[in-house]
């Protein structure tokens, strides 16, 4: 379990992850919603150099059980795209907020602020199962 | 309100194993126990055990079990020697189908092995239908396990676990009363995987017995518990159809390309009229189709030949072992021929098309040997 302090998460479950300083942001599918997908056959994801913009739709991914979109936590331009999840979309289901992770984006200044913690995304979660 | 559940003997078992329960047909029943592709691969590659004690199991008795299994299914019983089972379908008048079953004949009967989906409907539609024919119904669902052992592997498995008993004999579609691991079973070599393998009939009471002997046997062997979610992967690259999305009351085995199950020449049986005057031309036919490795068809997706609607997909996944998005599903006769350029839409916003020709039916056949 990686340290989920430098995480946060969005409602359609992505997670984007920012370290203290640095200009490039990690983005990726939460462990609740690879569970909730089953095991992923694979993903549609921008190329790099492609733009992003903060709740539109980015790509999407598809399991056994279902295709569903994915929307981006953040605005920026994708600098990196995981090939490991490409070519072994299986590390989605494995390792969703580690070796899972879908993008690098570069981005300017802070988070959007209407992204949840971890201890709001799990709240959050629990008040949607129900 | 809240639906009352049934329970398979083995449900704690599966939960036990980290299983995903979900409801299915009345019951919980394991999906998975961590990954539909991984236990897919294993029974492909090894061997799978599936609990599918859900299916419900009617026995048929009495002097008149022949002619009253010969008046309710489509195809020929009377074929049937003991030792021997039967794949068919039961139809209306009108020739939608019941249900799709085994028939297993014993010495002294019958034992029908219905979708658990639909028991209560068929046991219904039997028993409206059996007076007159001095045949006993005896409906043993409950009190009876089932369990597949599926895979390249399976035989060894099972074999070892029954060292008096030389399984080769049991040839597909044959089954023979024995022993595994002390449990009295019905070894029935059949499945719905498209492997070789064996399903397992036993009393409820010792399905745990069983469950537990054929992990341990199996374990050194690569077998691994596999869910309904495998199970539908697997049966899908086989080409069998699924009660409820392939087929149902509203569809006829002529359309569904179960013909070879309906046996006009045995004599009348319920639905044989329609059938006969549906025989000439059947309304739509149903095909296989391939699509590529990042597409994949779903139920309800609309089949289309250039810009027409054709048809509908009733059964879409991913087939692992073909390594493709594969569609089964109803298009006009027109549009069946094999290799026919079908399209599927996959997606209205945005809109996303997949190149979708029909071919051969099953997907996958299991190597030689």
């Amino acid at each position: 379990m990686p340290d989920l302090s430098a995480y946060r998460f969005t409602k359609t479950h992505e997670w984007v992850s920012k370290e203290e300083g640095a200009g490039e942001v990690v983005v990726g599918i939460t462990d609740l919603a690879q569970t909730q997908l089953g095991d992923v056959i694979f993903l549609e994801l921008p190329k790099v150099g492609a733009t992003l913009t903060a709740g539109t739709r980015f790509g999407s991914v598809e399991s056994v059980k279902a295709a569903s979109d994915l929307f981006s936590p953040v605005s920026g331009e994708v600098v990196a795209v995981n090939e490991d999840v490409a070519s072994a979309p299986e590390l989605v289901n494995s390792d969703a907020q580690g070796k899972g992770w879908l993008l690098r984006v570069r981005v300017e200044g802070d988070l959007p602020g209407d992204l949840m913690d971890a201890a709001a995304y799990d709240s959050f979660a629990q008040a949607d199962a129900h | 309100m809240t639906e009352v559940m049934k329970k398979v003997p083995l449900e704690a078992r599966h939960r036990a194993l980290g299983a995903q329960m979900v409801p299915f047909a009345g019951f919980y029943m394991p999906l998975h126990y961590g990954s539909i592709r991984d236990e897919h691969q294993a029974v492909r590659q090894r061997a799978g055990l599936f609990d599918v004690s859900h299916m419900g199991e009617v026995l048929v008795s009495g002097p008149g079990a022949l002619d009253f299994l010969q008046r309710l299914v489509t195809n020929d019983v009377a074929k049937l020697t003991p030792g021997r089972a039967l794949y068919t379908v039961m139809c209306h008048p009108d020739g939608g189908i019941v249900d799709d079953l085994l028939v297993y004949r014993d010495e002294d009967g019958y034992m029908c092995v219905i979708n658990a989906a639909r028991q209560a409907a068929d046991l219904e539609w039997m028993r409206s239908t059996v007076a007159g024919f001095g045949a006993d119904l005896t409906d043993v669902s409950a009190e009876t396990a089932l369990l597949a052992v599926q895979g390249p592997r399976a035989k060894g498995i099972v074999q070892s676990l029954c060292p008096t008993q030389d399984l080769e004999p049991i040839r597909y579609y044959h089954h023979r009363r024995g022993d595994v691991a002390g449990v009295p079973v019905r070894i029935s070599r059949t499945g719905y995987t498209g492997e070789d393998g064996f399903e397992l009939y036993a009393d409820a009471g010792q399905a745990d017995r069983l469950w537990s002997a054929l992990l341990d046997a199996g374990a050194a062997k690569g077998l691994v518990p596999a869910g309904l979610g495998a199970r539908d992967t697997l049966r899908l690259e086989a080409g069998f159809r699924l009660y409820g999305q392939d087929i149902d009351e509203a569809t006829d085995p002529l359309s569904a390309g179960l013909g070879w199950v309906v046996k006009p020449a045995k004599g009348p049986f319920t639905g044989s009229e329609a059938l006969a005057k549906l025989a000439p031309a059947p309304p739509r036919a149903f095909v296989g189709m391939r699509l590529g490795p990042r597409e994949i068809p779903r139920h309800g997706y609309p089949i289309y030949q250039g810009s027409r609607k054709v048809g509908e997909v009733t059964s879409g996944s991913f087939g692992f072992t073909v390594g493709a998005g594969l569609a089964m599903g109803y298009v006009e006769p027109g549009s069946s021929g094999e290799g026919t350029e079908l399209r599927i839409q996959l997606r209205s916003d945005p809109l996303q098309w997949a190149e979708a020709p029909t071919v051969a039916l099953p997907f996958y056949r299991r190597p030689e040997g």
